[in-house]
């Protein structure tokens, strides 16, 4: 065999298990996916074809309009992550005894497994819990309120489980941000009397914006396809008011076997997320300090 | 100056215990057999401690077997991402090939896949291999991670190339050359990849329950959230075994913080 020949067969043998895996996990998947919208299968009979009659049912799907407000609903809660960790991470973005430790605080939610936090902030959220305790010490309510059970505020309250959940991993990545702007920047802006609210506004934050970019559209991605943080809490309660596109497909694809009307809530929901991404791939290619 | 260092360190204590709080309280509430778990204001004091709770979960439900099974998934499931990964980034970091970049790409454009169609159709690929409710249907789907494909690559690629001609001269095949040369060069790569893996195979409860019908063979989130549903009441039995399964994640991470912090910045910031 020549030589060329015999390296590509080498290379891809060594690509070919990977290859397969992503082949038969990730590809099919997606493919075989979006046929599927296109018929009924429950699994039991084989697959009937319906064309598009999945996406006419969907838009006169009362819960489907439910499902994906709530989602859209859901990126009300990537501001206040993306500021939120900007800040924390200025604040530990510093040489200082034990800053270590507390990054290391800041960042155990993060390793948590939903399962566990859903489990410790429902009983933060208690009736008699810890969270009414807080405000009502300091006087923020009158009595206590019932977070995961008022239709009105439990998409709020499960929105803060998410944000105390992902602030450290968030931190971290604009740790990396702040640690690659040179210093310089910031003395030179302090040198010519700017405060320190000043120089983080004007200077600070437009040279972390490629991180600022990524950071909002991973983080818009995760809020529309939001799952873990109301299964494990809400399920989707009260009265469908934390009901999410997610949480919507996990119930019709394996509660109900209804894969074909999944795949097609599926690919509704991808098409919101493919958006996304391409917006990120086509704003993070620039980036970095050549972006003046 | 004394007085700004003394305010710096409150907030950060403030924040500390902010994220912190929901851990000890569960801790607080583990430890303890009598009084209202939930009162106001709770009881924070620091007496009437045993271990009755932790002998209790541990004897009286699964707890054990679902450690046994989270052990078994997440070790083959490392091991296997290691192999998979390594093995993918040497050809993509190291070798001429062609269609190299068609196979780059590919493997990009996951990236942009929405995931949560291959939750639906991996169950029927599962039904249809026959692997429904095994470990195997379990770990199978997240192995080929791109994340650690692009985490190795990055590691070959900064190996100096003499490494690799000197012992082509000393005429070592292919394999020997990946196997003895090179993979040794990129175990902290291996290492950051490892702990990633190991955290997300240990925290992973949605597709396993998915997948697997039988609630024995539950990882330890899983089976937590399992037992949770059927001993809602008993909540300082909860307690301890939420106190059981996040411990192993946080001694990982407090002895490995390096690993996951250069992680994440390499895996978002490619």
């Amino acid at each position: 065999m020549p030589l060329r020949r015999r390296s590509t067969l080498v290379a891809y043998l060594f690509l070919l298990p990977a290859l397969g895996l992503l082949a038969v996990f990730t590809f099919y998947p997606v493919i075989f996916g979006t046929v599927l919208s296109l018929f009924e299968y429950d699994i039991i009979n084989p697959p009937r074809y319906v064309g598009w009659l999945q996406f006419q049912r969907l838009l006169a799907d009362r819960y489907f309009w439910i499902a994906i407000t709530n989602s859209a609903k859901y990126v009300l809660v990537v501001p206040v992550i993306q500021l939120g960790s900007i800040l924390l991470a200025v604040l530990v973005n510093r040489q200082l005894r034990g800053i270590g430790a507390f990054r290391a605080a800041y960042y155990v939610p993060v390793i948590t497994s939903w399962p566990v936090v859903g489990i410790m902030w429902t009983w933060m959220y208690d009736q008699q819990g810890v969270v009414n305790w807080v405000l009502r010490s300091l006087d923020v309510i009158a009595r206590p309120v019932s977070w995961l059970s008022h239709p009105t505020i439990t998409l709020y309250a499960v929105m803060f489980v998410t944000m105390w959940k992902g602030l450290g991993w968030y931190m971290v990545i604009y740790l990396a941000g702040l640690q690659a702007i040179p210093a310089e920047y910031e003395e030179a802006a302090m040198i010519d009397g700017a405060s320190r609210g000043r120089v983080f506004w004007s200077v600070t934050i437009p040279l972390l914006r490629p991180y600022i970019l990524l950071a909002s559209l991973i983080s818009t991605m995760a809020a529309v396809k939001v799952f873990e943080e109301i299964y494990v809490m809400t399920r989707g309660g009260p009265f469908f008011s934390t009901y999410t596109m997610f949480m919507y497909i996990f119930d019709e694809a394996f509660q109900e076997l209804n894969m074909g009307y999944a795949a097609a809530l599926a690919v509704v929901l991808a098409a919101v997320i493919l958006v996304f991404s391409v917006i990120n791939f086509r704003v993070f290619r620039r980036g970095g300090l050549e972006w003046y | 100056m004394v007085l700004r260092k003394l305010a710096l360190y409150s907030l950060l204590l403030a924040l500390a215990v902010f994220t912190t709080f929901p851990f000890l309280w569960t801790l607080l509430i583990s430890l303890r057999t009598r009084g209202p778990i939930f009162s106001i204001p709770p009881d924070l004091s620091l007496t009437g401690f045993s271990a009755a709770n932790y002998i209790g979960v541990w004897s009286t439900l699964p707890l054990p077997r679902y450690i046994a099974n989270s052990l078994y998934i997440t070790a083959v499931g490392v091991t296997l991402t290691l192999v998979v990964c390594s093995l993918a980034a040497y050809p993509l970091a190291r070798m001429q090939f062609p269609g190299k970049n068609a196979v780059f790409f590919a493997i990009v454009a996951t990236l942009m896949l929405p995931e949560h169609i291959g939750l639906i159709v991996n169950f029927v690929t599962m039904m249809r291999l026959r692997l429904v409710d095994t470990y195997a249907s379990v770990y199978l789907p997240s192995i080929a991670s791109i994340f650690g494909i692009f985490l190795l690559r990055q590691a070959y690629l900064s190996i100096p190339q003499e490494m690799e001609d000197a012992a082509r001269i000393d005429g070592a095949g292919e394999l020997t050359i990946w196997w003895r040369i090179l993979l040794p060069l990129t175990v902290p790569a291996l290492a950051t990849l490892a702990i990633f893996q190991f955290v997300a195979f240990w925290n992973s409860f949605l597709w396993p329950i998915i997948i697997l019908k039988t609630p024995d063979k539950y990882p330890l989130a899983a089976g937590l959230l399992y037992l949770r549903g059927l001993f809602a009441h008993n909540t300082r039995f909860i307690a301890a075994g939420t106190v059981i399964a996040t411990l192993p994640i946080i001694v990982v991470f407090l002895f490995t913080q390096r690993y996951f912090m250069r992680g994440i910045t390499a895996g978002a910031i490619k």
